[in-house]
């Protein structure tokens, strides 16, 4: 961050919003000085503190790739005080960002491998920055799987995206929704995540595994990773502690001798059974 | 840094306070305010007090105010001007009385506030404090800092540390390059270095635990019956981290009047159930338990394990300002 008062925001202008799933919404941010726009980088899987001034700060992981350079993405669902007022902003209008936080997927060393993408709700936002990385590094990795999961076909986000990677032929896209989720004309899977990647059951050599999901999704598909012959080091996950400051200091996010902000949000599978279940 | 030593008599040290007024520093120390002793604001020797074992509250609000102001901001619809905080002028700074234990906390204190992001509001009110501390005569049974690597006469985190002696004169133990200034721009009030003995005229502190000993315990204690045992009368309050010298978990909120307004840093605690509450209504620290266990395991074996040093001095403020008198001391020498 060029300021060195570090809780100072970027100044961001939405320059397009798109309605994703209900209550759902994606903001493409672009810097408003293009010193800071030029000096900007990230990698797959940071976060950052997105904010309206006089409201306040809302922890979100930046949703796009950092392949796609000159803007950023984020993707919130609108639940409390500060997410309200975001989503109550239009294009055109100024927010904060502070970022980016956080360690990064490390992408660099899968190279040369299968990726299976296994996400559910509103946890494919983090995900979706390190899958276009992968599909825009496409002949970088083999086989490329996603599992995506939502209550039902509406809570569904990146729909377009979701279409495209489906008639993509290097890609394999299983999506389902919750029994009772779904429409007359659905024709993805009905269950629950972890049941659903059971059956697709994605061979786990030279497989790298990221699972992204509520507690209860990550809960049931560990075990199911494990069963298909995942080793822990070859799980990754990111962990969605509440955050403040997102640099180490404001304390809410220590998970024993680790800072979710600092160590994470990214941990894989050995990482994580070394934490207390402080998540 | 070497220490240098030098006597100063009790008529001098006022002589030293006046000084500091003169030459524009705000001074902070010991006021009596009802039954509480209280760093404060004081403009007049005759203000201060001898009179007590710590304070009620610790000096870190001094580095680290219980609301400060980050950046404020001026919105439009147009354009939103920000104006930073850091770049406020902060006043020269006193602390006058502090215990070794209220010295000792600026360290881990600093520690967290610097590292691989350097907060310049923290580290800009710091460079302007003076530390002046008088070690410990007395003590009470909430004391504990000998059990943490400090100690009565201890001269860690201070600039200068007054002893009393026998005499009523005072052993001033110049320690940082701040104090040896302080020492030098006040230079005819300091004498040769007396020839009696620190060591008699401190406190004697009980050492109840070893903090070594406890951080290694500790790596294998999460789950443990101790944690809600020792927690169940806790209303979650709060005060235990409010008094804290040590303690600097804050929450980040906006103060708007119309289209005007700053964001701010506030003083919060992990004993909040808010505290680590997620959006989706889990929390990973449901129970009050697990939130003391969070206190005591961040204290004695995250913070040293990172470190090196402690998040506890063993002020033993916490334990005194209980409303439902749990006490730290107790809870650690229990495992």
């Amino acid at each position: 961050m060029s300021n060195p008062n570090i809780y100072i925001p970027y100044l961001m202008r939405i320059e397009k919003i798109t309605q994703e799933a209900p209550g759902v919404k994606t903001f493409r941010l672009k810097f408003e000085s293009e010193h800071e726009a030029e000096e900007f980088e990230f990698k797959a899987g940071q976060f950052g503190e997105y904010s309206i001034v006089g409201v306040g700060e809302s922890t979100f992981c930046i949703a796009s790739s950092p392949t796609r350079k000159g803007y950023i993405e984020c993707t919130f669902r609108q639940v409390g005080r500060v997410t309200s007022a975001l989503a109550s902003a239009e294009e055109g209008d100024v927010i904060g960002f502070r970022g980016p936080y956080g360690n990064t997927f490390p992408i660099d060393e899968w190279k040369g491998k299968n990726l299976v993408f296994i996400a559910g709700g509103i946890a494919l936002p983090p995900m979706r920055c390190v899958i276009w990385n992968a599909l825009d590094l496409r002949e970088n990795f083999k086989d490329i799987t996603i599992v995506y999961g939502a209550r039902s076909v509406a809570d569904l986000v990146y729909k377009h995206e979701l279409e495209e990677w489906g008639n993509r032929p290097d890609v394999k896209l299983v999506t389902t929704v919750d029994p009772g989720g779904e429409t007359p004309d659905w024709k993805g899977e009905i269950g629950f995540v972890p049941s659903v990647l059971e059956k697709v059951a994605p061979s786990a050599e030279n497989t790298i595994a990221i699972v992204c999901g509520p507690p209860i999704m990550i809960k049931f598909t560990f075990p199911v990773l494990e069963k298909l012959g995942f080793a822990d080091h070859n799980i990754f996950t990111t962990l969605e502690n509440r955050m403040k400051c997102g640099f180490g200091k404001c304390g809410r996010c220590n998970v024993g001798e680790k800072y979710v902000c600092l160590d994470g949000p990214v941990f894989s599978g050995e990482e994580l059974k070394l934490l207390p279940a402080e998540y | 840094m070497q220490i240098d030593n030098y006597l100063i008599r009790k008529t001098s040290l006022e002589k030293l306070f006046n000084n500091l007024i003169g030459n524009g520093k705000t001074v902070f120390a010991p006021k009596t305010s009802g039954k509480r002793v209280l760093f404060e604001d004081v403009k007049a020797f005759s203000e201060i007090t001898e009179d007590y074992i710590v304070t009620t509250n610790s000096a870190k609000s001094v580095v680290f105010p219980r609301t400060e102001k980050l950046f404020s901001y001026k919105k439009t619809k147009e354009k939103t001007e920000i104006t930073d905080a850091s770049t406020d002028t902060f006043p020269e700074v006193v602390l006058w009385g502090t215990r070794p234990c209220d010295a000792a906390a600026f360290i881990p204190l600093t520690d967290t506030f610097n590292g691989d992001y350097p907060d310049v509001l923290y580290n800009n009110r710091l460079g302007k404090v003076y530390v002046l501390s008088f070690s410990c005569a007395t003590c009470d049974e909430y004391c504990f800092c000998t059990s943490v690597n400090g100690g009565p006469g201890n001269t860690a985190g201070s600039d200068i540390l007054f002893t009393k002696l026998s005499t009523g004169d005072y052993l001033a133990e110049a320690i940082t390059e701040k104090g040896k200034q302080l020492v030098a721009d006040n230079q005819s009030l300091f004498e040769a270095a007396p020839s009696e003995e620190k060591e008699p005229n401190l406190a004697k502190v009980t050492t109840y635990f070893n903090q070594d000993e406890i951080q290694a315990k500790l790596q294998n204690l999460f789950e443990n019956p101790v944690w809600d045992e020792k927690s169940r009368a806790c209303l979650g309050c709060g005060s235990c981290a409010f008094v804290c010298p040590v303690c600097s978990c804050f929450d980040i909120q906006d103060e708007a009047h119309g289209s005007k307004g700053s964001r701010l840093r506030c003083w919060d605690s992990c004993g909040f159930g808010l505290f680590t509450l997620h959006t989706s209504g889990h929390n990973p620290r449901e129970t009050q338990g697990a939130r003391w266990r969070q206190r005591i395991l961040h204290k004695f074996l995250y913070m040293p394990n990172k470190s090196k040093v402690a998040g506890c001095v063993g002020c033993g403020r916490c334990s005194r300002v209980c409303p439902a008198d749990i006490n730290i001391l107790e809870t650690v020498t229990s495992l």
